[in-house]
């Protein structure tokens, strides 16, 4: 076990192409960081770097106090586990196994030993004698973690591991991933397209785009503090409501609507972008400040109902209890301290004022006034 | 087969060998793969429409194979006028005076060493050229043609060159062999046309089996290749434990090819080499069917030996499908 330092690593392809524009983190001894973006983001390629598949173009990556640019991928001392499984289709689960172990020249006895171990652990001992042909996907998928457990290495490096299973042994994978690595207490690296995964196992996610870091945090931190528009549209289901608004003085302007912020409006005046996640979104009560919301169509999710639409003519997103009934067009309101602003010309959040550390406040009642 | 059409799917990359990988050796009779081919069966609502459609086929098959076939076994038992006046029924004389003909068993002797030899090279060789030009990540288009290119030269062209590879004034090999102080002779000394039929015979099938073990090798998923070179640093090793037993289904199907084309469709190079008149050199079972056949006027004997030859075929396939494929790892 070990920490990973991946210090301003680039990857410049032919052309002149950059896949991963100098991205720093540095992972602390046992964590569970997952890497999340939209494809072409450069998350795999990052890992593949650190995997040693793929080659290192500027910066360096260290597993321990050991640079390991120029370390040949199976001297590293780290265990990949691929997105479609990658077994031996020749070799039984056993010899899947122990191949790595056997290369490395473990005595049989300790193979046997880990193994059994592994096989234990992930629930494979009935099929160590098949062939990963006569198993199915979630079994093939254990056989591949146990491929990386019985090497105990520093690190193990996750390739979207879950993306060919359906979706119900997909949650329970997950959750059985996050179990292993807890109990193993192994330094990872996952990366994933899904920000649910992202959410659910990291310890800290990296959001990336376009080869960059947008933002590196708690899962939490993330989703109530996106650093960006990128992250706050990305992290999160469904995704926030991005609209355009301005701020003059403490007031916030929506189309026609002025809503006071008091000492939660930005530094800055001026253009925004305004970030409002659809639940924080609420009916406002009889004789309450509120916005015509004007519904275009609603989808049924069983717990809870979104209903899409807009406010002054800007589309927008909102979670609603499904014991509500709807009808028409409805008058909403914004729990003002829930709102997250962005500069429109770099996507970039823009703190606000003062009393923003203590969030444990109530929400303020709108002060809505109509401009006519 | 043709070999013409073959080669095209090949080069499309893994799923289109395989389908046609599979379809081969069920041609072969080798053993279908279970349940899920059972699913996709159509079912027919006449009996005897599935006949109907592989009519065709068994027309051709029997015109060309069977017809034959039954032609030679029936005329081996018979000696035949040369001049075609009447044939008289000679029982076994034709087989017995075959095989116990010296001269007969020396050619076998030969065409086991030929065919153990053509194959074995145009086989390692290939899969050399193979691992090679996919390793290559730039120019690999260019280099892949180049090495598929003599295949596409027409047979008789390409065995035309490969001869003149030989030729006793411009040929580069007679050349290269006399700066080592081997003056090589062919046509003229046995060992050294025997030596120049084995390499124009591998450097004609080289390109072939080429085609198949790159496609082969591309049908290897690459995370598996990656997963590999992460279990396993030596290149070496991984070649012999993961590489190659994934390209068992592509090897075992060229063995059965290549032993064919050693012993039969090499027939062009010989008779460029001897030019019709073996005297003492080295000619294979095929060509000597031929010559007695064609060139002695021994109907019956020619037809006996081919009748020989065509157990000994059988025997080998059925040996490699029983003992060799078992080896065999399919997907």
């Amino acid at each position: 076990m070990a920490a990973i330092t991946i210090a301003e690593v680039s990857k410049i392809y032919t052309g002149n192409v950059e896949a991963v524009k100098s991205v720093s983190i540095d992972i602390e001894d046992g964590e569970f960081i997952v890497l999340v973006g939209p494809s072409g983001c450069g998350k795999s390629t990052l890992l593949r770097m650190v995997a040693g598949l793929e080659g290192i173009s500027k910066g360096t990556v260290k597993i321990g106090s050991r640079v390991i640019n120029e370390v040949d991928p199976a001297e590293r001392d780290i265990a990949m586990v691929f997105q479609n499984y990658a077994l031996y289709p020749h070799m039984t689960v056993y010899q899947n196994l122990a191949y790595g172990l056997k290369n490395r020249k473990t005595p049989k006895a300790e193979i046997d030993a880990r193994v059994a171990e592994a096989a234990r652990m992930l629930e494979i001992e009935p099929y160590l004698d098949r062939k990963p042909r006569a198993l199915s996907g979630g079994q093939r998928q254990r056989v591949a973690m146990g491929r990386a457990i019985v090497r105990k290495p520093a690190a193990f490096l996750f390739d979207e591991p879950l993306s060919n299973l359906d979706a119900k042994l997909r949650v329970s994978m997950r959750g059985e991933i996050k179990r292993l690595q807890k109990r193993l207490g192994t330094t990872s690296l996952y990366v994933t397209h899904d920000q649910l995964e992202a959410m659910t196992l990291a310890d800290r996610l990296v959001v990336l785009n376009g080869g960059r870091i947008e933002q590196i945090g708690r899962p939490l931190e993330v989703y109530h503090r996106p650093a960006s528009t990128f992250v706050a549209s990305f992290i999160g289901s469904p995704a926030m409501n991005l609209i355009k608004g301005r701020i003059e003085g403490a007031r916030l302007h929506i189309g026609a609507y002025r809503i006071d912020l008091g000492d939660r409006a930005p530094a800055e005046g001026g253009a925004v972008t305004v970030g409002l996640r659809a639940e924080d979104l609420r009916l406002a009560g009889v004789g309450e400040d509120a916005m015509l919301f004007q519904v275009d169509y609603v989808e049924e999710l069983g717990a809870q109902r979104l209903v899409h639409g807009t406010i002054e003519d800007q589309a927008l997103t909102l979670a609603l209890s499904p014991e509500v009934s709807l009808s028409g067009d409805l008058a909403v309101t914004i729990a003002t301290d829930r709102l997250h602003f962005f500069s429109p010309e770099n996507g970039k959040r823009l703190e606000r004022g003062a009393s923003f550390a203590n969030s444990g406040e109530s929400a303020r009642p709108l002060s809505l006034e109509p401009a006519w | 087969m043709t070999t013409g059409t073959e080669s095209l799917p090949a080069l499309r990359g893994g799923t289109a060998t395989d389908g046609r990988r599979s379809g081969v050796l069920r041609l072969f009779g080798g053993k279908a793969k279970g349940g899920e081919e059972a699913a996709k069966r159509v079912q027919f609502s006449s009996p005897y429409l599935p006949y109907l459609f592989l009519a065709p086929q068994l027309a051709i098959i029997f015109v060309f194979f069977y017809w034959p076939s039954i032609q030679a076994i029936q005329s081996s038992f018979y000696l035949e006028d040369p001049f075609g006046f009447g044939s008289t029924f000679v029982g076994m004389a034709n087989y017995t005076d075959v095989l116990t003909s010296g001269e007969y068993l020396g050619i076998a002797r030969f065409t086991a060493i030929f065919t153990a030899l053509v194959t074995f090279f145009a086989l390692s060789i290939g899969l050399l050229l193979a691992v090679k030009a996919d390793g290559v990540i730039r120019g690999n288009a260019t280099y892949k043609t180049l090495l598929i290119w003599v295949y596409a030269i027409a047979p008789p062209v390409a065995g035309l060159i490969g001869m003149m590879f030989f030729d006793q004034h411009i040929g580069p090999i007679v050349e290269l062999a006399r700066w080592f102080g081997w003056e090589i002779k062919v046509g003229i000394n046995y060992f050294d046309t025997a030596f120049a039929m084995i390499v124009v015979s591998v450097w004609k099938q080289i390109p072939y089996n080429f085609i198949f073990f790159l496609s082969g090798l591309q049908g290897i998923p690459v995370a598996v290749r990656e997963a590999a070179a992460m279990d396993c640093r030596s290149g070496f090793r991984r070649f012999w434990t993961v590489i190659l037993p994934l390209l068992a289904p592509t090897a075992f199907f060229l063995l059965i090819i290549n032993v064919t084309y050693a012993l039969f469709d090499t027939f062009g190079v010989i008779d460029v080499m001897v030019k019709d008149k073996a005297a003492n050199n080295p000619i294979t079972l095929v060509y000597k069917v031929y010559m007695d056949g064609f060139r002695g006027n021994d109907l019956g004997g020619s037809s006996a030996q081919s009748v020989i030859l065509m157990l000994i075929v059988f025997v080998l396939t059925i040996f490699q499908f029983r003992f060799i494929e078992r080896r065999v790892h399919y997907n």
